[in-house]
């Protein structure tokens, strides 16, 4: 409101003083013609007709309907296996560890699942578990966690982040590392995987290296105070309650495998997207001259220690080869195809259209 | 605001005391104690803030806005709430708002600050015991003696006491103050010293009050001992702050009113807020999604709870809850989780369409100054806008209310013709002016053919004698010689005069040869055909009046012969005089008004010696008189006006304005009924309606007039009844069913009518009594609804605003437009909802309460169809994608909440969540706002039909806004099922390594960042390079950023949740293989509207506008494969 008075002011002293202004203040007042003052930038204009629509639509269903059959064809060569071990039937083997769980145990309950492969699996095999119905991303969960605890920081270390509560300090008083539900909940289930041929149980090489992103398993993850001595770097902290072992025996075996950068740990620290997920465990490495896992009878033994009844949960070990898209997934190749197809039929459906309007109008300009 | 509401205060308890009383030159006038009592200083305030009070005052007030409100509240809850998000994420953009709003506001006032200081600052010279003293303005006091040089404007009220002018008077124009640009007379304090040091003397006035024309005051004089001489002063005395002084030298007065006293300041009053339709739909759009805010909250609530009631889901072992969350009461609980869910999903409400809104208008504006289009090399100037707020109102204007002179017209008078005894004399060779008239037998030679010689002398001599014209002396002192009489041009005289129809006059009889050279003390020179000098000694003038409207002078000539030149509006005048030679001139007279001249008639009347002495005496007996003057004064003139002579009329020619007739018709074809509201006569602008083809030759015009009125002996009331109705039977009721056959039956069926009212009958209206009023109104608005054109004539400007305020508040309440260059016009401007002033001759009032001013009316229609089209556009798709962008952003995370347990884990980081609006969404849709023309603006002039195509805010109503929900709500699932089948075996990278739910909620904003963007630039049909930087710029940015966020172990962060994950996603081929899948089948829709829809380009718009909407509608609409084999060989046939 206050402008519209000045204004007034302001013309009261330019009219008072008419001689001053003179030429070049008004000259200056005319606006400066330039393309971008005057909105006449030079423009593409792009319209969009069936014209220049149709050809795309075309291009789009020939380029996705071979991605989509590709994807499919992909996606179905993927051998997968999946077998359930949580036990829940009587008559499954690891129903007795199922149902007598309890966390202060020491021995673990250990079950063996047979199950026989019909086709041998090329190429590397990738072992994943997986969960059901287990909320990783739930958000008390997902923020459960300390990421400077876990990577190597001394100060987190002895103190870890609020967020870890109730998992930041035992029942010692002391700093648990790693703090928080999600380690704290670490699957701590151990497989193995036996071929049976001829009645000898043959065990099956396991490689637990390259599970985890490297990124992850060489940058964001550290032990404190480096790799030398683990027992001694986490000195003063206590074990997540729902361990067995504190951290720094997590692997003893492999000292580039233990503490925080042990690589199960760092795959499970990964929070899954949905309730029913997979991580990978295992790799299978491929064999120069026989396929990776023969075709066969197998069994797939299980040192039963995560519990998941208590929440209908779920467990599986899934073996599967792995393609250039990843693990066997089939939906890409349909939705491709899909899409691919809907594309073309539009296409086509327009092109109809598009011909038959065309021809009505130029056939009503003649007799204009 | 708050120091003059303070000072009303104040002014509240002086008001008690009822007078002031000033010393002036600060002497103590008696023996008594002076005290000096206190006033307000000259200080001009009209800024809000101080540097201190900046920082509290502008944050109280921008949180006294709803939406920041709203914001800040969310961010409260966030930072006491334990929420899904950190306070980080809404109260950066709530920083960024407030900063930006801050800033804006903190210039404006910045801006103020220094006008203020500019004229507070100003030099003004007092005088103090005899010295001259140069200070500043602000430091004016009340009982300080100013001087004031010519054309300086006046520091404050004065009182004037002395002028350098002989007859102690001084001229001055008000034309900042009330719009009228003549010179007015003002008159010194009566016989006071000469020697101001020595005058000693009190004023005695009122306490300060707005009314300009209304001032009461005593001066009381002392003389050394004596009693004092007492003045009454009044508003003649006063010279008003803000005016400027014209033609004298030097004045000096006594400041009586100061700074927030003075009557500029009381007078200015704040305008009202304008608020654009847009706004409107904005907070209904708001309300709506407020509402599916609050009901996402509530079912993830709900749902909640049922969740967690089965046996192991609340609190399985691997997540226990802190020992304060188990202990938390649980109705506490329920309500911190739906605030919980609120904040989550608050971004629903975007903050940044505030923020986008405001800087895309405030910009925006900027392209209607620079517009060269809007230059006018006349005053040198261009477009001025004084709101942004109302960009795109220009573009929904439904009715037009112009104002005829100086808009219409050009308020530039040209002398036409004239007629004397009933013979008609042209002047027509304008072109040539100089020619004809050194040329002595050009239009001369004939005149000389017609009417007697002396008749044409008397003629051109009363034009010559009978005004107030002043000749402008020339501005320098010791330029006097070039300016000799004989030698340079006489066109190029400059005459000064209360109307320009005067000036007309004086200048057309110039070019008959008849040239006023002066009034030089009570003597008028003239010089006639024969380059001789006349001297003329002028006795009286009888000032015009608008009740007599007329006004005459009484000379005596070298000869010793008094005579009285008087001049009128017709129905003044022909009473006047002898009846016999009425009609001739009537005749011409009438002829002249319907053709859209200024007509005036010339009447001359001998005054023998006893006759002038008894007018003379009466006239000096009726100005001395005390008491009503006024009515003495009139009662006189009447008396000497009696028994004239009538030589003759003439005819001023008030032109149209450039391309005012091109405009009105563009402004129709665009659907836009214009209204002239004039205080003119009805014949002039009726003509001026027909010359600006608002009227054709086929418009049936329904008058309601004094003169419809006042047929036959009935009432006036049955009358305005009886035809009202008719009226209303002819305009509504048979035109409905035309109206109701077809879409293409507006034009026909109101090209038909034009309407007129006057003043008179639409007070009538009004005020009729009670029963009857409304039911008039209401008849009245139908009619004029359905007249193209309403022609309101002998308007009070109070009456039109009336008028614009009645079809504001008529059903569907239309947007309005009031267009007009007079103070006069002020009242209609700031009524309607845009108000447009133009840069005319009358003074700057309009402009400075418009909204935006032009310099011409031709203006209007690019104003209007250019830019008020495209800012329509451009602001509604603004709101309509911000809306849409928010929703396909906080949709999946809605979803994300029935696979998360209703946990309110958000989808994205908060990184993410922060910076969409801010930076990966916000600088696309800016720039396609501010630069979009999805036409061309050459088109939209050519077809200014394409105007209706948005009228009734058609982008911003329910059907277009459900669209781009019901897209968004589209894009929303598709972005977040697409990701989640996708996600049905996690295993995506080639290595057999999993994702997790940060890549998921990367692979989701991917998708929505492009989609978003890439919809936007489908959307854009004007890709400058402006286009192309910022939308390529946001993309690569997004990937920039994303890949910079990831790549770093941010130290101050808690979780380092995004590291590698945006590097990674990349990596992997079933990532890519989705995003660009769900991008292209989001997309897909759009691009086939795009084509089904009828084709857009340029001549397809025309051939559009070409055929009627039905035929185009049928023919699409008709079944393309059902058209038989025949149907094509009937054509070709």
């Amino acid at each position: 409101m206050a402008s519209g008075y000045n204004a007034k002011e302001e013309d009261g002293h330019h009219s008072g003083a008419p001689g001053n202004g003179g030429a070049g203040a008004a000259k200056s007042k005319k606006p400066d013609n330039t393309a971008f003052k005057q909105q006449r930038l030079p423009a593409w204009q792009p319209i969009l007709t069936a014209g220049t629509v149709l050809p795309a639509f075309f291009v789009i269903g020939l380029i996705f309907i071979p991605i989509g059959i590709g994807l499919f064809v992909t996606s179905n060569n993927i051998k997968e296996f999946e077998i359930d071990y949580t036990g829940i039937d009587a008559s499954s083997p690891c129903y007795n560890c199922a149902q007598n769980f309890s966390w202060n145990s020491t021995s673990s309950c250990s079950c063996s699942v047979p199950f026989i492969l019909d086709q041998p699996f090329e190429s590397n095999v990738f072992m994943y578990y997986g969960l059901s119905n287990f909320y990783q991303n739930h958000r008390r969960y997902v923020k459960s966690r300390d990421d400077s605890q876990l990577n190597g920081d001394q100060k987190s270390l002895g103190n870890p982040s609020k967020e870890c509560e109730p998992y930041r300090t035992g029942s010692n008083g002391l700093p648990i590392a790693p703090c928080g539900a999600i380690a704290n909940s670490l699957f701590n289930d151990t497989l193995e995987l036996y071929y049976l041929s001829n009645g000898t149980k043959t065990p099956v090489a396991l490689t637990k290296k390259g599970i985890a992103w490297w990124t992850d398993k060489h940058v964001k993850f550290r032990n404190p105070g480096g790799n030398d001595n683990l027992t001694v770097a986490f000195q003063g902290t206590s074990k997540p309650v729902n361990w067995r072992t504190p951290v720094y025996e997590l692997d003893p075996a492999d000292p580039e495998n233990n503490g925080f950068i042990n690589e199960d740990f760092i795959v499970w620290m990964r929070t899954a997207a949905l309730p029913t997920f997979r991580k990978l465990y295992r790799i299978i490495q491929k064999k120069a001259d026989a396929p990776t896992l023969a075709s066969g009878k197998y069994v797939l033994e299980v040192s039963y220690n995560y519990p998941v009844r208590s929440f209908d949960g779920r467990k599986r070990v899934i073996l599967s080869t792995i393609s250039w898209m990843g693990g066997k997934n089939p939906f890409l190749g349909i939705a491709y195809i899909t899409v691919g197809s809907v594309c073309f039929f539009l296409a086509v459906v327009l092109l109809i259209i598009h011909h038959k309007y065309d021809n009505r109008n130029s056939s009503a300009d003649i007799p204009n | 605001m708050l120091r003059r509401r303070l000072n009303r205060l104040l002014g509240g308890d002086e008001r008690r005391v009822d007078s002031r009383t000033i010393y002036v030159g600060h002497q103590p006038s008696t023996t008594e104690a002076f005290i000096p009592p206190k006033f307000c200083d000259n200080r001009i305030v009209s800024s809000k803030y101080t540097v201190w009070n900046f920082l509290p005052k502008n944050l109280f007030e921008q949180f006294r806005r709803i939406a920041n409100f709203y914001f800040l509240i969310i961010f409260l809850v966030q930072v006491i709430v334990d929420t899904p998000t950190s306070p980080v994420t809404s109260g950066l953009p709530l920083f960024f708002v407030i900063t930006v709003t801050a800033i804006k506001q903190g210039y404006e006032d910045w801006l103020r600050h220094k006008a203020d200081n500019e004229v507070n600052k100003y030099p003004v010279t007092v005088l103090e015991n005899g010295r001259r003293i140069r200070t500043e303005s602000e430091k004016i006091k009340v009982g300080d003696v100013v001087e004031v040089n010519e054309d300086e404007t006046f520091p404050c009220d004065l009182i004037l006491l002395q002028s350098t002018r002989d007859d102690d008077t001084c001229f001055v124009t008000t034309a900042s103050l009330d719009g009228e640009s003549n010179h007015k007379t003002h008159y010194t304090v009566p016989d006071t010293e000469k020697d101001l040091d020595s005058l000693s003397a009190t004023i005695e006035c009122e306490q300060p009050q707005p009314d300009l024309y209304k001032f009461v005051g005593r001066m009381y004089i002392y003389k050394n001992g004596q009693e004092p001489d007492i003045r009454s002063l009044g508003p003649e005395n006063l010279l008003l702050k803000g005016a400027t002084l014209k033609n004298t030298l030097k004045i000096c007065g006594v400041a009586v009113y100061t700074g927030m006293e003075t009557k500029m300041a009381l007078n200015y009053q704040g305008k009202s807020q304008k608020r654009s339709a847009v706004e409107k739909s904005i907070n209904a759009f708001l309300l709506v999604y407020l509402c599916i805010l609050v009901s996402k909250a509530l079912v993830c609530t709900t749902l909640k709870y049922v969740w967690q009631s089965k046996p192991g889901q609340d609190e399985p072992w691997y997540n226990q809850k802190t020992q304060r969350e188990k202990e938390s009461n649980m109705y506490l609980k329920m309500f911190t989780d739906f605030l919980s869910f609120m904040v989550l999903f608050n971004f629903i409400i975007p903050v940044s369409m505030y923020v986008t809104v405001e800087m895309q208008k405030f910009l925006g504006s900027f392209f209607i100054t620079w517009d060269r289009d809007f230059f006018d090399p006349e005053i040198q100037e261009g477009a001025l806008v004084n709101t942004s707020d109302l960009n795109e109102e220009l573009g929904q204007v439904e009715y037009v209310f112009t104002d005829k002179t100086g808009t219409l017209t050009q308020n530039n008078m040209e002398f036409i013709e004239c007629c004397i005894d009933g013979f008609q004399y042209k002047y027509r060779n304008a072109e040539t002016e100089l020619d004809g008239f050194s040329a002595t037998d050009g239009p001369v030679s004939k005149l000389l053919e017609k009417a007697g010689k002396e008749r044409e002398e008397l003629f051109l001599r009363a034009l010559c004698l009978c005004h107030t014209v002043q000749v402008k002396e020339p501005t320098g002192l010791g330029q006097d010689q070039t300016d000799s009489i004989i030698g340079p041009p006489h066109e190029q005289r400059g005459f000064i005069a209360s109307s320009p129809d005067e000036v007309a006059l004086v200048k057309g009889a110039m070019r008959y040869g008849f040239t006023f050279l002066g009034l030089e003390s009570k003597k008028m020179k003239i010089m006639n055909r024969n380059n001789d000098i006349e001297t003329y000694e002028l006795l009286h003038v009888l000032n015009f009046d608008p009740v007599r409207r007329r006004m005459s002078v009484i000379v005596r000539s070298k000869s010793g012969e008094t005579l009285l030149f008087c001049k009128g509006a017709d129905s003044s005048m022909f009473p006047r005089v002898r009846q016999e030679e009425v009609e001739k001139i009537r005749m011409h007279v009438e002829r002249n008004a319907t053709e859209g001249y200024r007509t005036l008639c010339v009447a001359y009347k001998k005054l023998s010696s006893e006759e002038y002495a008894r007018a003379d005496t009466d006239l000096q007996a009726a100005r001395l008189a005390l008491q009503d003057r006024e009515e003495k004064l009139i009662a006189v003139y009447n008396q000497v006006e009696a028994g004239m002579t009538l030589i003759g009329a003439t005819a001023v020619e008030d032109r149209l304005q450039e391309e005012a007739a091109e405009t009105m018709e563009a402004l129709q074809g665009a659907g836009i009924k214009v209204w002239v509201l004039t205080g003119d006569k009805m014949e002039t602008a009726k003509s001026t309606c027909y010359a600006c083809r608002l009227f054709q030759r086929g418009t049936e015009l329904l008058e309601l007039t004094v003169r419809t009125l006042e047929d036959g002996a009935r009432k006036r009331e049955e009358r305005l009844h009886d035809l009202l109705l008719e009226y209303h039977k002819k305009a509504v009721q048979d035109a409905l069913p035309i109206k109701s056959g077809g879409s293409r039956g507006w034009s026909k069926a109101n090209q038909d009518f034009g309407f007129i009212i006057d003043g008179a009958s639409l007070s009538m209206v009004f005020n009729s009594p009670e029963s009857s009023s409304s039911r008039y109104k209401n008849l009245f608005l139908q009619i004029c609804q359905n007249c193209t054109t309403v022609l309101c004539c002998r308007m009070a400007p109070l009456q039109k605003a009336q008028i614009v305020k009645m079809v504001k508040s008529s059903k569907g309440s239309p947007i309005t437009l009031s267009i007009g260059d007079g103070a006069n016009d002020v009242s209609m401007i700031l009524e309607a909802h845009v108000g447009i002033g133009i840069k005319g001759k009358e003074g700057r009032q309009a402009v400075r309460n418009s909204d935006y001013a032009i310099p011409k009316l031709k203006h209007l229609k690019k104003l209007l169809l250019g830019h008020g089209h495209l800012y329509y556009v451009r602001i509604a798709h603004l709101v309509q994608y911000f809306f849409y962008k928010n929703l396909c952003f906080i949709l999946p995370q809605f979803l994300y909440q029935f696979f998360c347990g209703y946990s309110q884990q958000p989808l994205y980081d908060a990184a993410y969540l922060t910076m969409y609006n801010i930076c990966f969404t916000s600088m696309p849709i800016l720039a396609y706002s501010l630069l979009e023309q999805h036409i061309c603006v050459e088109l939209l002039l050519d077809n200014a039909t394409l105007y209706r195509s948005i009228a009734k805010n058609a982008m911003l109503r329910w059907v277009p806004f459900l669209y781009w929900t019901v897209l968004g709500v589209f894009h929303g699932l598709l972005f977040f099922f697409g990701v989640r089948f996708l996600f049905g075996n996690p295993a995506l990278q080639d290595n057999g390594q999993v994702f997790g739910n940060w890549s998921y909620g990367t692979i989701v904003f991917t998708v929505l960042v492009f989609t978003v963007t890439l919809k936007l630039a489908l959307d854009t049909r004007h890709w400058t390079w402006i286009n192309h930087f910022v939308i390529w710029g946001s993309l690569a940015f997004y990937v920039f950023f994303s890949f910079f966020w990831g790549g770093i172990i941010w130290p101050f962060l808690n979780q380092q949740r995004l590291y590698f994950v945006f590097a990674n996603m990349l990596s992997s081929v079933a990532a890519w293989l989705v995003i660009i899948l769900l991008i292209l089948l989001s997309l897909l829709p759009d691009i086939l509207l795009v084509v089904l829809r009828k084709p857009r380009g340029p001549h397809a718009r025309q051939r559009k506008a070409g055929e009627s909407g039905v035929g185009g509608a049928k023919s699409s609409a008709r079944p393309l494969l059902m058209r038989t084999f025949s149907d094509e060989s009937n054509t070709v046939v």
